[in-house]
């Protein structure tokens, strides 16, 4: 029951608190790119999601049975001393991008229907800092293989949120009459600073 | 901020028409970081303090010269069909260089950059410049341009840092400026700088700034 209730505290702080956009702005060249209308936003939201969920437990997995310190033995006992870690980032990269290139031919061959809404985001997911900023967030924190997963879950609900939220006010901010130097990206910025200064009152939660 | 600006002035009277343009154009008219929109994340997350900004400016600085400078010289052996996880290697080699030094030589601030350097390898400066340039020019005009959109990169997030240490701690480069006196007589530091939501109001402030200068930027 305790463990439990961890997973959900972790996961209710991954989306609110510690907001992938609102605090760590991970993620944001497409968060600002792709934020001109709910739909694109919603899809790209998807992937996100889809992908934090996958490639964070599977570099867990990279990280505590292949690079970390003593973690080979499982292959032999002589290697008890091999410590691969600065291996991390290439490793982590190579897993982001071979799973986004798989689950993009998979999402092609079963759901077509799905492919065409999600499948033009997929590329793009590669290079979006979100990702290989959770999985070294996971490698930071010294997460347990659930609690990645739930992470890399929680992260990627938190980012679906924030750029949904930053379409729709985009799409109406359209009709107001924004000083002209600021229209566009500057009023994007001063914006998704005031939600995250929102965001801020979850900081007091304690779960 | 010097040490991206004294490389600059170096090169710069040996230079072509063209090729100073290569470096002049990523300073403001084609600034990576508000013109191009790249490679926010780092840019915002990291210029709480002058110092930590200043080793990720000199970090992406040569991530993005080195990578640049490979990518350009071996542009015709890669197919283009695997190019990404070609450069994705690329950078991410020159990334582990670079965080391996840090944590060798300024483990402090290694520390305080936590993540961030790790995520150079997705600062999308470095996949655009690479995509954009490195890929279709030879490896001197390649150079350049690397070094042209790393100052603009670095002088923007050095800027940031400036005004949100400045106000923020009353200090730059962790020495105090703000006099006591000032303190005594009720000058507060403005404790919405330090939090991330500031990094995003500074931001918006350099690009109200430069848009109203050069009003062909603004959007309609």
């Amino acid at each position: 029951m305790f463990l439990v209730a961890d997973l959900i505290s972790i996961f209710v702080k991954s989306i609110f608190i510690d907001n992938m956009i609102f605090a760590y702005f991970l993620g944001m060249c497409s968060y600002l790119a792709v934020s001109k209308n709910v739909k694109t936003a919603i899809g790209l939201g998807a992937a996100v999601i889809f992908v934090l969920g996958i490639t964070v437990p599977i570099n867990w997995l990279l990280l505590n049975h292949v690079l970390k310190e003593g973690s080979l033995t499982w292959v032999s006992a002589s290697f008890a001393e091999v410590d691969l870690s600065f291996l991390a980032f290439i490793m982590f990269i190579a897993t982001i991008a071979s799973m986004v290139q798989l689950v993009e031919m998979v999402i092609e061959k079963i759901s077509p229907a799905l492919y065409g809404s999600l499948g033009i985001f997929l590329p793009l997911i590669a290079v979006n800092c979100s990702i290989l900023g959770g999985s070294l967030f996971m490698q930071e924190r010294d997460y347990t293989l659930s609690e990645a997963t739930v992470f890399g879950l929680g992260s990627g609900v938190g980012w679906f949120i924030a750029i949904v939220a930053i379409a729709a006010i985009r799409m109406k901010i359209r009709y107001s009459d924004v000083p002209k130097p600021l229209r566009g990206l500057g009023i994007t910025f001063i914006i998704t600073g005031l939600m995250g200064i929102a965001f801020m009152s979850f900081l007091g939660i304690n779960l | 901020m010097s040490a991206v600006e004294t490389k600059v002035k170096e090169v710069k009277p040996l230079l072509s028409k063209k090729n100073r343009a290569l470096m002049v154009d990523p300073l403001s008219d084609n600034n990576p970081i508000t013109i191009q929109v790249l490679g926010i994340c780092s840019a915002l997350a990291v210029t709480t303090q002058m110092k930590p900004t200043a080793v990720m400016a000199i970090s992406v600085l040569a991530v993005l010269v080195f990578s640049n400078l490979i990518v350009s010289v071996l542009r015709n052996a890669i197919p283009s069909r695997i190019r990404i996880i070609v450069q994705l290697t690329v950078i991410s080699v020159l990334v582990i260089l670079v965080d391996q030094i840090l944590q060798a030589f300024v483990y402090d601030i290694s520390k305080q950059l936590s993540v961030f350097v790790g995520l150079i390898i997705t600062n999308c400066i470095i996949m655009g410049r690479l995509e954009a340039f490195a890929m279709a020019n030879k490896p001197g005009p390649s150079l350049l341009d690397a070094l042209g959109n790393a100052a603009g990169y670095g002088w923007i997030i050095l800027a940031v840092a400036f005004a949100r240490e400045l106000f923020g701690s009353g200090k730059l480069f962790g020495f105090q400026v703000i006099p006591d006196v000032f303190y005594e007589m009720g000058y507060v530091n403005n404790g919405l700088m330090l939090i991330p939501a500031g990094a995003l109001f500074v931001i918006a402030i350099i690009i109200w700034i430069q848009r109203s200068i050069n009003q062909k930027f603004e959007e309609a």
